[in-house]
């Protein structure tokens, strides 16, 4: 193994133009991702999470290089893939694999599942042959009857084609699958048995996840690092265990903490976050949290939060992490 | 005593089909009484939302009442034309579903869709429905309700349509508000707002809430009492604390096992096999036996019914009653 971390992002940012002014010169912006950070290792398990608008399947769609970036880069395996052409990306194409949400959109209905599966081998000039063989294999993988082989996708339950999305994605050995609500179309019986499954393949060939979800209690469950997302930054970056048991930033403890859980009754602990959402076309000033933060201050209105490291080795933009409450910033 | 708002019973619906008649709701038994909230959970497929618009009247056309009996507040409502349905909804219950844009009109103003409830059901004149609306916005922790009154639904956040969409279903001051998946389209930090003001509505108003969703997390933080449903019927029925802390039915059990917690982590999730099933599908006996692990001989061939488990609480399972019979 090279020393260089599988993956790295550095200062990855995305702005769309939403409206044109005189000669087509942007006039108004939306920042969907502004200077992420981050490196995952060969194995891992990165889970991104956050709510609606806050960056995470651009990051993702960023990533496999189905957008480009508008500033930053992406290095693989130590080699800056961000500027090559499609032809130079292919073999990169190939190590990074993408399982999507929605497993009735996702699928072509007029394709069988051999078809399906087989098309990435086909692309990179597989045989017939192979390709069957191959495409039986998978099946077996991840738990689908290859004698399903010829049927179409409808014939299949929900949970049954998100497997077959899965073999997909595993059809050219990859080494990063980017997930993106891979599992959160499904029921909860199904979501368990998915989980286990990505986890078992994870096992068995080494492979890295950057799992992109909404949902606290999956994130919590598949990845060993988390990077929270809030308005199009990260927030937060930290194993699992220093996140859920002693998150830094006040986001991702509010986050945390507004999730109902079947083992917790009656009253929540936590007022909620209070307000809503800014519009991303028009974040806030300093820290973008700070008009929702219960312990914001003057500062946090207008200078920007830097990145600080926090214990664990983790990360976050907060100008006093781990900060609980306002009489511990009097003494601070 | 005011009695039951609501009492089900016997309820079945039956789907027409090319191929006969569907029954995708068996059987159903559940009551609510004033100020209470009743958690329905499920997974897809289970009835829990034919449940909901067989209440509202609100069923398609190819879809039947096969049997039971709907009483709301003492009236029956099976076997109600749909004109003398009409009064009834809006006034005596509402409902408020997961899309709150799809449920609202685009081209009249919130304020006016919420004074709406008030001229229809009580009589009021428009300025008089305004300066309610306004209030109701306000209850509902709109901010600034006197200018957003005026605003339009696409003009709204997602968790301020469902707001007003609590405002609408709150203005006829409903005995019965049915809420279906009202907070799955939300994002977390919002579906806790909208929780807590449902919470505090039912404190205020004493309506009886059925709260109908497919998350457990959901279903603990609001209910009262939970009826767990699976393949059209309802398998296990108890007060939350109860259902939570003990499951009995096995599908509960697994079901809650399955759950990724944010509150600790497990090394590997316990797992249902197989798939949730679709009506024409239903097993024979106990409609849970081909995925349970506890299944018994008679689970394959014999259905249980809804039996008294303990007080308060109802279960069907054969397992439940027979621990010492041999497995399968």
């Amino acid at each position: 193994m090279s020393d260089a971390p599988l993956l790295e992002v550095r200062d990855l940012s995305k702005s769309f133009v939403v409206e044109r002014g005189f000669l087509g010169a942007p006039r108004k912006e939306l920042h969907a991702l502004n200077s992420v950070s981050f490196t995952m290792a060969e194995g891992e398990t990165l889970g991104i999470v956050g709510e609606s608008g806050c960056g995470k399947t651009t990051l993702g769609r960023m990533i496999l290089r189905l957008l480009e970036p508008s500033g930053g880069r992406i290095l693989f395996q130590g080699k800056d893939i961000t500027g090559l052409s499609q032809r130079e990306l292919r073999p990169y194409r190939r190590a990074i694999q993408a399982v999507f949400q929605d497993p009735f959109s996702s699928l072509n209905p007029r394709m069988n599942v051999r078809a399906i599966i087989g098309e990435p081998l086909e692309n990179f000039g597989a045989s017939r042959a192979d390709i069957r063989r191959r495409v039986g294999e998978l099946m077996e993988v991840v738990g689908l009857r290859p004698d399903m082989m010829d049927r179409l996708p409808h014939a299949f339950s929900g949970g049954q084609r998100q497997r077959i999305g899965i073999a997909r994605a595993l059809a050219l050995n990859p080494k990063l699958i980017v997930c993106d609500e891979a599992v959160s179309a499904l029921d909860v019986s199904i979501q368990a048995q998915i989980l286990n499954l990505l986890a078992d393949i994870q096992k068995e060939f080494g492979l890295s996840l950057l799992f992109i979800s909404h949902n606290l209690g999956v994130i919590r469950h598949v990845s060993h690092r988390i990077g929270v997302m809030y308005l199009g930054q990260m927030v937060e970056l930290a194993s699992e265990r220093e996140l859920f048991e002693a998150p830094q930033h006040p986001y991702s403890r509010a986050l945390i903490a507004s999730v109902p859980e079947p083992d917790q009754r009656g009253n929540r602990r936590e007022r909620p976050l209070q307000g809503e959402l800014p519009s991303p076309m028009n974040p806030p000033p300093g820290c973008t949290f700070h008009t929702r933060c219960p312990l914001a201050v003057a500062r946090c209105r207008t200078e920007v939060p830097e990145p600080l490291e926090i214990k664990g080795g983790g990360m976050a933009r907060c100008h006093f992490p781990g900060l609980l409450n306002h009489s511990q910033l009097e003494s601070a | 005593m005011s009695g039951s708002v609501l009492n089900i019973s016997g309820l079945s619906v039956d789907f027409a089909t090319l191929r006969g008649p569907l029954r995708v709701l068996d059987g159903v038994d559940f009551s609510l009484e004033e100020g209470e909230i009743l958690g329905l959970v499920g997974e897809s497929g289970s009835g829990k939302s034919v449940s909901a618009m067989t209440v509202m009247g609100l069923l398609p056309d190819t879809a039947r009442i096969a049997a039971g009996s709907i009483r709301l507040g003492g009236r029956e409502l099976v076997g109600l034309g749909r004109k003398a349905m009409r009064p009834l909804r809006g006034r005596d219950m509402a409902m408020i579903f997961q899309e709150p844009m799809t449920s609202l009109n685009p081209v009249l103003t919130v304020g006016f869709q919420i004074a709406e409830t008030r001229m229809l059901h009580f009589g009021e004149s428009e300025p008089a429905a305004m300066r309610k609306a306004v209030e109701m916005m306000e209850a509902v922790g709109i901010p600034d309700p006197a200018a957003r009154a005026l605003d339009y639904p696409h003009q709204l956040s997602g968790g301020m349509r469902q707001r007003i969409m609590i405002a609408i279903a709150m203005a006829g001051e409903p005995r019965l508000l049915i809420a279906d998946e009202p907070t799955t389209a939300l994002d977390v930090t919002i579906q806790a707002q909208i929780l807590d003001l449902m919470l505090d509505l039912r404190d205020r108003t004493g309506t009886a809430i059925l709260m109908i969703t497919h998350d457990m997390g959901v279903i603990a933080q609001m209910a009262d009492r939970v009826a767990v449903m699976y393949a059209g019927q309802i398998v296990e029925q108890a007060g939350a604390d109860d259902l939570f802390d003990h499951p009995a039915h096995p599908y509960t059990n697994r079901l809650l096992q399955s759950i990724p917690s944010a509150r600790h982590r497990v090394d590997r999730l316990k797992i249902i096999p197989g798939t949730t099933p679709s009506p024409r599908d239903f097993a024979l006996g106990c409609r849970f036996q081909p995925r349970c692990e506890d299944a018994l001989t008679r689970c394959l061939s014999e259905a249980q019914v809804l039996a008294q488990y303990a007080p308060d609480r109802l279960v069907r399972c054969w397992r439940c009653f027979e621990p010492a019979e041999g497995v399968v």
